[in-house]
């Protein structure tokens, strides 16, 4: 302690950098403040004119007077009748029935994998790792032409099946990468351990590194769900007929009569097919963040 | 009833580098063997073969006298403790003792018997309901031995660990470790690279060095018999002083000249063992506590050293004073009121009956 202090008197200098310090960061607080601000204004504007549009009528809409970021005579009739349609209760069913099932499926397929090619060491392992992150980097809107001939030929045009089959080729590779990130951060001596006290393979997978990487799966889940649940290029291309389709396509191709825009209805189709990812991200963020951020800090 | 065989065990990796060279080792049901030596000495590669973790390239290893090379780790009946606990983390302390017994299908009763039982002996009771990462870490090696005391195995294999805890703390779950053999007597294989550890757990001491066995034996005559310089050097600590010499016939003895004109005469009992080397150059090989002050009344086999203290180091109990002999480092662990002072001529009596010459290009004990 004493020669501590001994230091610090001999080196005045030091108080003049500490002071420094502090105005530096009070810069960067100020920087990153301004910053956010400004992204959060262009990132929000959008659905805030999205809901105020959506309360509006479709007279008030068209109507070029006034100031149109205020609602004059707010109505929720654009939310009752899309409720009560059929037609886009069908595109809602539509879409969970289509996540659910891809979720499912992706979620078995990547952890299996991530297991694999995480833990068992075999011929080839790294390479394919690499190799199922790289098929990520190709975009649907390029995989969509040579993906419509394989779905045309299987006969699952135009049914919510075909893109139960495709969705997987956009989620898997990615939530391989995100489950094997994991998994490598999981210490190796506790599948040693879980080896010595007699579990098998599959074992040692459902009580010990599923329960442990929880975090990661979740994040991978929440990554799963907002694909399927977003997904417009696929559906665009190889559903055609309304009770076939998902909420993001279904709402602005069924609810645009002709050359007459539903404005109401449609921002209040995209803020309730919006509702479900913002439920989920609100109630798992954390476990989001920390699955996206496990293999970073651990290594 | 499970003594393990080690026969001409080799470990190669790819690239053909070998970490472990050959090794022959029986150890003997109920006996505590510590393998001890250098990072790299190929310790921890022995033991993850018995435990089979690692495949071995070639050579048998039996457990009770069944060959286990081909047999997978739940099948070996062992146990094993990991440097860094290895804990399940999202299981309560009860569950990780209880995982092995609940994969093998005990019943629930005996399963609480033994955790209990386990338990208690580790006096860790009022923990099991504690997560992992609730528990200090004397308290999770506590578990992690637990774990291992439930499947009551034929096997003990303990990987190193002590290395994660304190000083303070190491020394307390040694004797922790030890009273726990005592109790459940069951044959145990230790890792460590700490002699202290090894000297004081094993009932023998297996020193490895560069993949192979330097030494086998228990911790006393590997400490006063060391077969290499290496086990000389390795034991004990601080290490033992080694000295280039020349053994001279002298008038039917044998005398060692040192640097400096420093002339020590070999004690009679070891003339006839060292007679064949007379004329060569050899290492004297002294522990530092057998380099003391020369007020001692017993000055039988003893003969006088004089040296200037270079630093001195007071541990309280005794003093470590550190000299320098034509650039050899030597070192002395003297009585705290030797009058030792930095340059000063120090009178010191070294302890031959304690000497051990070594050949300098073998590098065996003579």
């Amino acid at each position: 302690m004493s020669a501590a202090a001994a230091t610090n008197r001999d080196m005045p200098s030091l108080y003049g950098t500490a002071g420094s310090l502090r105005s530096e960061r009070r810069w960067a607080l100020i920087w990153a403040y301004i910053s956010l601000i400004f992204s959060a204004i262009i990132l929000l504007t959008p659905p805030v004119y999205m809901l105020i549009t959506s309360l509006k009528t479709s007279a008030e809409i068209a109507d070029q007077k006034g100031n149109p970021w205020i609602v004059r005579n707010p109505t929720l009739d654009n939310y009752w009748e899309l409720i009560t349609n059929s037609l886009f209760q069908g595109f809602f069913i539509n879409s969970v029935i289509v996540t659910v099932v891809v979720v499912a499926l992706t979620m078995v397929i990547s952890i299996l994998a991530a297991f694999a090619l995480a833990r068992m060491r075999f011929w080839g392992s790294q390479v394919l790792a690499t190799g199922v992150f790289l098929t990520y980097l190709v975009p649907d809107t390029l995989l969509f032409i040579p993906l419509y001939q394989i779905v045309g030929g299987l006969g699952l045009l135009n049914s919510i099946w075909g893109l139960v089959l495709v969705y997987p080729t956009l989620t898997v590779p990615f939530c391989t990468w995100i489950m094997i990130g994991y998994f490598a951060s999981i210490p190796k001596e506790l599948d040693e351990a879980a080896l010595i006290d007699g579990a098998t393979w599959p074992q040692m997978l459902m009580k010990i590194f599923i329960p442990v990487a929880l975090p990661g799966i979740i994040a991978a889940t929440i990554f799963a769900f907002t694909v399927s649940w977003a997904a417009f290029v696929y559906p665009t291309a190889f559903i055609t007929t309304p009770d076939q389709m998902p909420l993001t396509i279904g709402v602005v191709s069924q609810l645009v009569r002709g050359d007459v825009f539903v404005w109401g209805q449609i921002t209040a189709g995209a803020l309730l097919a919006a509702l479900p990812p913002v439920i989920v991200y609100a109630f798992l963020m954390d476990y989001y963040i920390a699955g996206l951020t496990a293999g970073a800090t651990k290594g | 009833m499970a003594q393990v065989s080690l026969r001409k065990i080799v470990k190669a990796y790819e690239g053909g580098v070998q970490a472990v060279k050959g090794i022959d080792l029986e150890i003997n049901d109920h006996e505590f063997v510590v393998l001890v030596g250098p990072s790299g000495c190929g310790k921890s590669t022995t033991l993850r073969m018995i435990a089979g973790l690692e495949e071995i390239t070639s050579g048998d290893i039996a457990i009770g006298g069944t060959v286990v090379n081909d047999i997978p780790p739940r099948d070996r009946d062992i146990a094993m403790v990991f440097q860094n606990y290895a804990l399940y983390p999202h299981m309560s302390v009860y569950d990780n003792m209880a995982f092995g017994l609940m994969l093998r299908k005990f019943p629930k009763a005996e399963i609480d018997r033994r955790v209990t039982e386990a338990a208690r002996i580790l006096d860790i009771t009022p923990l099991l309901e504690r997560k992992p990462k609730a528990l200090s870490g004397g308290q999770r090696q506590r578990v992690a031995m637990g774990r291992a005391i439930v499947r009551d195995p034929k096997v003990f294999l303990f990987d190193e660990p002590l290395s994660n805890l304190d000083a303070k703390l190491r020394v307390q779950m040694r004797t922790e470790i030890k009273k726990v053999h005592q109790t459940v007597n069951t044959t145990t294989v230790y890792v460590t690279h700490d002699q202290v550890e090894a000297m004081t757990l094993a009932d023998r001491v297996v020193v490895m060095n560069h993949g192979i066995i330097e030494q086998v034996g228990p911790p006393q005559e590997l400490y006063h018999h060391p077969a290499t310089k290496f086990v000389a050097g390795f034991i004990g600590s601080p290490s033992m002083n080694f000295i280039p010499a020349r053994l001279e016939q002298a008038s039917g003895a044998l005398r060692l000249h040192l640097p400096h004109d420093i002339v020590l005469d070999v004690p009679a009992a070891r003339t006839a063992r060292y007679q064949p080397h007379a004329g060569k150059d050899v290492l004297f090989g002294i522990r530092p506590e057998h380099l003391t002050d020369d007020k001692l009344t017993d000055k039988s086999n003893t003969a006088p050293v004089t040296l200037k203290p270079e630093v001195i180091e007071p541990m309280g109990m005794e003093t470590l004073v550190h000299f320098k002999l034509n650039g050899t480092e030597v070192s002395a662990r003297l009585d705290p009121a030797t009058p030792a002072a930095v340059g000063a001529p120090l009178s010191l009596i070294a302890h031959m009956d304690q000497m051990h010459l070594i050949d300098p290009t073998s590098d065996k004990v003579l």
